[in-house]
């Protein structure tokens, strides 16, 4: 301790300052008819709530400055209640402090820690009857023992198997393959390509065979947007160019960084954007990432159209879509 | 005796006859508490909970946990016939259909930001006084614990509805399960029951938010209580408050009445808050599918750091021998988090590992009188705040007319340099709150009262403290740094030389402080005057 002469003496407890109510009866008195009020304004937020619930019909709408088109049963409801609960509150409150007694007691406090005689029985107690169980005599006991603890845990785990199926190749694989027809979502409509006109976006999904249901499953691996700009205005490998079909370029929705959908399209700029992070893709580019947490461009779905000159898939995704995972292979 | 008293006394009769509890309950009713403000954030925290099974009983009524499809029939009208999964549409019917269940749909939420803000509060209130030094370690690792489930419970919770918002909330947590390194997908097939979203999810979440964790808080919190009733309340320091003693109000009736009074104040906020403030309005948001998202998408506050983390982070893979690791989500996303959960838990030994300091503390510090302490809590406040304001980098670039490229790159930046520049500032402030101290008890109060002398010199009269006051702010401990033990006396160097010496570098640090007035400076300055 740097400081060992002791510091300004403890006065001790400050002497008790009485309330107004302790002394004058007057004051006590008014005191009382005080709570008195709070309880009965409780008793008025009840009634409040009661006639809400049932004169207020459902759909009255009210109109209230700041908060705009309230519906008048759910408010008075809310207020007749916070009413009723928060005058409990204040009259209880407002009674232990003006009626209740205030003067502080002091409690002696002990050290947390037990008696040393009280341990020293402790461990010879623990000794003595562990000893009475004759574990440390007995290693074969000790070691099956621990050997069927330990093997036991294994049956609840093994039950959680069932949980769900194995991902196999589900991840990397979606419902499009080559020839497969673009069809709109909403709408479930095949498209050409003057359907969309320049700067242009639609969102497509594969089409089904007749019978076929589309799940939301589906839908989380599927979702392709159709961004079409001018053809001079790609720059991109002659590859990925022959990908796209008159300036109409897909990438799939999925946002290969967490999944989201990446819905924000800039037109004059080019972008898209997704909402969750602000990753931003170029699209004149292939989706390169410009900006944002996401290491991989857009999956690009390659597309021609078909005989009829509706879009179709050249071929199914070459990589898989969405987040990253152990199993990806992202050469 | 009349007659009430005598049905009293029958009824105690009975029961102490039966248990013999009378002893106990004696004790009990006389229970001292210490009286301050910043005791009751704990309470809200309690209260809230008790509120969230309130309300929460009464949704699960109504609500159908369950991905099957079905069309909207009730009366709403926008989303009429619109195929959604039941859970939405039971939401719906409890948003239209039942009176009074907007009411607690919006009282369950707001209740769930208060029960989170206030356990925040509270942990402040307790690391920053100390509060949770010997013996208290335990309950501050629990405290913890309640803090983090907390956080996946809200998340489960806001989850339940399957709108469009909460859908990619839980889009983005499947991302991150994903990501684990070898056993990310399977996890996350068993979790969903197949490829996301499956149809088993919401029902699977709705048993760990409805019984699984509310019954590990229940357990926790009994235990956090029991061990606040057994090891007795802190206090803080002044006249006639010891490490020995608990001075405060009885519990029987004062605090029976405060903090029952209290539970109602808390719980007719919280209804206030659900009748004239609308929160989570899913029907804006639609019903959930994978291929759309809102603009804007937030997550609740208290995962709203997690999210900016994810937003600033670089985007880094690493690709090799047909396997991807995403450091751009598990850096933000577990690793991250992770350190930041486990090094809050692991503070008390820490500190007193710094301090060499094993005793019991009962009196509370003022948080002047830590400044290393009071340092790294503004520091990790600093840290928090920048990553949440990240989280809503969107928000503010809409509201404020800011580029969503620069709020990124000032987190991404500033979260590194921020905090310690904020730790080297508070410290500073804290030993000049020290310096003000020992000037308003070695010369008094200034008074504001200009007097001149006989011989012109103009003086400010300063007014002695009360003997109260004055102890209050002299009071604390300074206890000097820890000298390492490099060799024993014979010269034989320590094993541990590398840590000891860390260890009295750290304990330096921390005993950093401005020298307390002693009671002969003041005798000295009296007998100067």
């Amino acid at each position: 301790m740097s400081n060992e002469i002791a510091p300004l003496t403890d006065p001790g407890l400050p002497e008790h300052v009485h309330r107004k109510s302790d002394v004058d009866p007057l004051a006590a008195k008014k005191a009382e008819r005080q709570v008195g009020i709070l309880f009965l304004l409780s008793v008025l937020g009840t009634l409040l709530f009661v006639f809400s619930y049932v004169g207020i019909e459902e759909d009255v709408f009210i109109f209230l400055p700041v908060m705009g088109s309230t519906n008048a049963h759910q408010l008075f409801l809310g207020l007749g209640l916070a009413m009723a609960l928060f005058f409990i509150g204040m009259a209880a409150v407002h009674w232990a402090k003006t009626l209740m007694p205030d003067h502080e007691v002091i409690d002696v406090r002990k050290e947390q820690r037990s008696k040393d005689e009280d341990r020293a029985a402790f461990v010879a107690t623990v000794k003595e009857r562990g000893g009475e169980a004759g574990l440390g005599r007995r290693p074969f006991i000790k070691r099956t023992m621990g050997l069927a603890l330990g093997l036991v845990g294994i049956s609840p785990i093994l039950l959680l198997r069932d949980l769900g199926p194995l991902p196999e190749n589900d991840l990397n694989t979606t419902n499009w393959a080559a020839g497969t027809r673009l069809v709109t979502d909403p709408g479930n409509r095949p498209i050409k390509p003057s359907d969309l006109e320049v700067g242009g976006v639609v969102q497509v999904q594969p089409e089904f065979p007749a019978g076929k249901e589309r799940h939301l499953d589906d839908i989380a691996q599927d979702s392709v947007l159709l961004i079409r700009i001018r053809p001079e205005e790609f720059n991109l490998t002659p590859e990925r160019l022959s990908w796209t079909y008159e300036g109409i370029i897909a990438f799939s929705k999925i946002c290969s960084h967490m999944g989201c959908a990446v819905a924000l399209y800039e037109q004059t700029t080019k972008h898209l954007l997704c909402p969750c992070h602000q990753s931003t893709f170029d699209v004149t580019r292939a989706a390169k990432v410009i900006f944002g947490p996401a290491a991989r461009p857009l999956p690009q779905l390659a597309i021609t159209v078909d005989s009829e000159g509706y879009l179709v898939a050249q071929a199914p995704f070459n990589e898989a879509v969405g987040p990253s995972f152990w199993g990806r292979d992202s050469q | 005796m009349s007659a009430r008293e005598r049905v009293a006394g029958q009824v105690a009769n009975y029961v102490d006859e039966r248990t013999g509890a009378a002893k106990w309950l004696k004790k009990t009713v006389t229970k001292v508490f210490p009286d301050h403000w910043s005791f009751m954030l704990g309470e809200i925290v309690l209260y809230s909970f008790i509120i969230l099974l309130l309300s929460g009983t009464f949704l699960t009524f109504w609500f159908d946990p369950s991905m099957r499809e079905v069309e909207y029939e009730g009366s709403y009208e926008p989303l009429s016939g619109l195929k959604m999964s039941a859970a939405y549409a039971s939401t719906l019917h409890i948003s239209f259909d039942v009176r009074g269940g907007l009411l607690m749909r919006q009282i369950h939420h707001w209740a769930a930001l208060i029960f989170m803000a206030a356990m925040v509060a509270h942990l402040m209130r307790v690391f920053f006084t100390g509060a949770f030094r010997k013996p208290r370690e335990f309950n501050w690792i629990i405290g913890v614990g309640l803090l983090t489930l907390g956080i996946v419970e809200g998340f489960l919770g806001y989850s339940l509805p399957d709108d469009l918002l909460s859908g990619t909330g839980i889009r983005i947590a499947e991302a991150i399960i994903q990501a684990i390194p070898v056993v990310g997908s399977y996890l996350s097939y068993f979790a969903f029951g197949g490829a996301f979203p499956g149809e088993m999810f919401i029902q699977r979440i709705y048993v760990v938010h409805i019984l699984l964790l509310p019954g590990i808080f229940l357990a926790l919190i009994t235990a956090h209580l029991m061990l606040v009733w057994y090891q007795k309340h802190t206090q803080y320091p002044g006249p006639g408050r010891t490490e020995k003693n608990v001075v405060g109000y009885p519990l029987m009736p004062v605090y029976m009445a405060k903090a029952g009074g209290f539970f109602f104040i808390v719980f007719g906020v919280t209804a206030f808050l659900g009748a004239v403030a609308s929160i989570n309005p899913i029907w804006i948001y639609g019903p959930y599918t994978p291929g759309q998202i809102g603009a804007g998408s937030q997550p609740d506050w208290y995962m709203g750091w997690l999210d900016g983390l994810v937003r600033m982070s670089p985007p880094i893979e690493t690709h090799a021998f047909g396997h991807t690791i995403s450091w751009n989500i598990l850096i933000p996303g577990l690793i991250i988090p992770g350190i930041i959960f486990t090094g809050m838990a692991l503070y008390p030994f820490i500190e007193s590992w710094m301090t060499g300091d094993k005793r019991e503390h009962h009196l509370l510090d003022r948080p002047r009188n830590a400044p290393n302490r009071t340092a790294l809590g503004a520091m990790s406040i600093t840290f928090m705040l920048v990553t949440l304001i990240n989280g809503g980098n969107d928000l503010l670039a809409t509201h404020f007319d800011l580029s969503i490229n620069q709020i990124m790159w000032f987190s991404r930046i500033g979260v590194i340099l921020l905090p310690p520049l904020v730790f080297v500032i508070t410290k500073r402030i804290c030993l000049s709150l020290q310096r003000a101290d020992r000037e308003l008890v070695l010369h008094g109060r200034e008074t504001g009262r200009l007097v001149m002398l006989p011989h012109g010199e103009f003086i400010e009269v300063h007014e002695p403290l009360s003997p109260q006051r004055a102890f209050t702010l002299a009071s604390h401990e300074q206890p000097a740094a820890i000298e390492p033990v490099l060799a024993d006396d014979n010269g034989v160097r320590n094993p541990k030389g590398a840590k000891a010496k860390l260890q009295a570098r750290l304990s330096r640090a921390h005993s950093e402080q401005v020298a307390k007035p002693t009671t002969k400076e003041i005798l000295e300055i009296e007998d100067h005057h």
